[in-house]
């Protein structure tokens, strides 16, 4: 139990696209955690940032901005920046610094105001850089969704059926989160009438980007138990491994994937290594999982994760689905906050948001999206750059 | 009027012969191949060697995955106007044991194309400029 710490409050600023400066998002969901912790912003010794890279040098010290914003008081600040998986860091960070006891109770930040339509690299001519190269050469983030549901669908048997059957799970259950961006419930029919952006891939398959923020108050256990909340959620397991190399699934913003020529190496898959190690560290399997929060940029994506978690056997996401058992009700719940699909993605924000929707679950506190008798879930997700994260939460 | 002189988009990334390779690189100790082209340091974590060779990547392979660009991209890409959507593939090279994306020859949709389909290296027009046209590398299907 020595790697666990204490979800004392939870808190977010609604997603949409509201073009405020992303400091009065993570204000309104730091106060929020604290008042939900009924910790004094005094009291914290740590303030740990998701960055982001959009608004510039606040966005680069996030940390330190959030902790001026919400009035200096001489605590420690951290600022982490691992693409989509920057607020799990940030946390992590937190778990370290209490765990080593130099601090009893600290607040976790990440928040982001971003730009409309495609997320686009800096300019100039610049052939190192990755990013920039597939822009160039005309490969943007859903090229690479949906190779992977193409894949899906050639190797599984997957629809676009399917996919659009998640689109609807989830935003069903969005329709009744009011920190939801998008709470409208939609069709099979909705979907397939919209745009096609990337065969198989339709609009309302691919996750939007949204303004948005979200904050934890964390703290040793001990400080939990004297401030009476020895019963909080906790965080058991952070995971944030790297990829093992040869990887075997062209990933964002590459252009080409390693090569398994040399002797002796295998090709991997970097998602599923990613709650390998959480698994580990909590001492629990998939049979121990109540529900899950996964990344679910795409539709099909949810599907891989699904997977990468072990919930369901390779090319078994689909099944699981068409029998009801991803929704609301049924054996393993997926993405009960209505996911990405009904937030949109505010990268540093993100991580955060799916440990915010377990805490609450794990409370009982989750209204009409309550996952009755939670006890455990999982996150997960995957950015650029050989970034990710799985966290697992239980009471 | 003169006709404008071919470049490629991005240099010393494919020959410019009429039988177009990518041009990578391979680690001299442990055989890993690199595209793009890595001369400095071998990636693979049991290998610390910083000799490399020069290599031409195998010109055909089979498709992994596929998909289409049915919306412009932003900068840095170059659309023409009005934008033509373009088919995009996956390609996996058997002996370099790698996939390598690219554009689908000008013409095809996903409709003609299919995991596992064998394919080659084409040259085509990505964008021009004033003074040039600038061609990279995409996928066609293999001529038999």
């Amino acid at each position: 139990m020595i790697n666990e710490i204490a979800i004392l409050g939870a808190g977010m600023h609604p997603w949409g696209k509201w073009g405020h400066d992303f400091v009065q998002y993570g204000v309104a969901a730091a106060r929020e955690a604290l008042a939900d912790a009924n910790v004094r912003w005094q009291d914290v010794s740590f303030v740990s940032g998701g960055a982001t890279v959009r608004c510039g040098y606040p966005g680069y010290v996030a940390g330190a901005t959030f902790a001026q914003a919400l009035g200096w008081q001489g605590a420690e600040v951290n600022t982490s920046y691992a693409a989509c998986a920057s607020g799990s860091q940030a946390l992590a960070a937190a778990r370290q610094k209490i765990l080593s006891g130099a601090c009893d109770v600290a607040l976790v930040v990440g928040a982001d105001t971003t730009p409309k339509g495609f997320l686009a690299p800096a300019g100039g001519y610049r052939p190192e850089d990755p990013d920039w190269v597939r822009f160039y050469l005309g490969i943007t983030n859903p090229t690479y969704f949906a190779l992977y549901a193409r894949r899906r669908m050639d190797l599984y048997g997957d629809t676009q059926d399917d996919f659009a059957a998640v689109k609807v799970k989830n935003s069903l259950v969005g329709s009744k989160n009011p920190r939801a961006r998008y709470r409208k419930c939609f069709t099979a029919e909705d979907v397939a009438a919209s745009a096609m952006v990337a065969d198989p891939l339709r609009l309302m398959d691919i996750c939007a980007t949204s303004d948005g923020g979200a904050a934890l108050v964390v703290s040793s256990l001990e400080y939990a138990k004297k401030v009476g909340r020895g019963d909080a959620p906790r965080v058991v397991a952070i995971s944030t491994v790297t990829p093992s190399f040869a990887s075997s699934v062209v990933e964002m913003p590459d252009i080409a994937t390693d090569s398994a020529a040399a002797a002796g190496v295998e090709a991997q898959s970097f998602r599923s290594t990613l709650p390998i190690k959480a698994y580990e560290e909590a001492g629990i399997g998939p049979e121990d999982i109540d529900l899950a929060e996964v990344y679910d940029l795409s539709t099909a994506l949810e599907l891989d994760w699904i997977e990468d978690l072990q919930l369901a056997p390779r090319g078994g996401a689909a099944a699981l689905l068409r029998a009801g058992n991803t929704a609301l009700g049924g054996k393993i719940p997926v993405n009960v906050s209505g996911g990405l699909a009904c937030f949109g993605e505010a990268v540093p924000a993100q991580a955060l948001a799916q440990v915010c929707e377990l805490t609450w679950q794990l409370r009982g506190e989750a209204g009409d999206r309550q996952v009755d008798g939670a006890k455990v879930g999982i996150t997960a997700n995957q950015g650029l750059f050989g970034h990710g994260s799985s966290v697992i939460i239980k009471r | 009027m003169l006709a404008k002189p071919q470049l490629p988009a991005i240099e010393g990334w494919h020959t410019m012969t009429a039988q177009p390779h990518l041009i990578g690189s391979r680690c001299k100790a442990c055989g890993t191949y690199f595209f793009p082209k890595q001369e400095d340091y071998c990636r693979n974590p049991h290998c610390d060697s910083t000799e490399f060779e020069e290599v031409q990547l195998s010109r055909t392979g089979h498709i992994w995955s596929y998909t289409n660009a049915c919306y412009k991209p932003p900068a840095p890409f170059i659309a023409s106007d009005p934008f033509a959507p373009y088919a995009i593939a996956a390609v996996y090279l058997e002996r370099e044991k790698m996939v390598v994306l690219g554009q689908v020859a000008a013409g095809l949709t996903v409709q003609d194309l299919k995991v596992g389909m064998d394919m080659e290296l084409v040259l085509e027009t990505l964008h021009e400029t004033d003074e040039d046209i600038k061609v990279t590398w995409k996928w066609g299907p293999l001529a038999l």
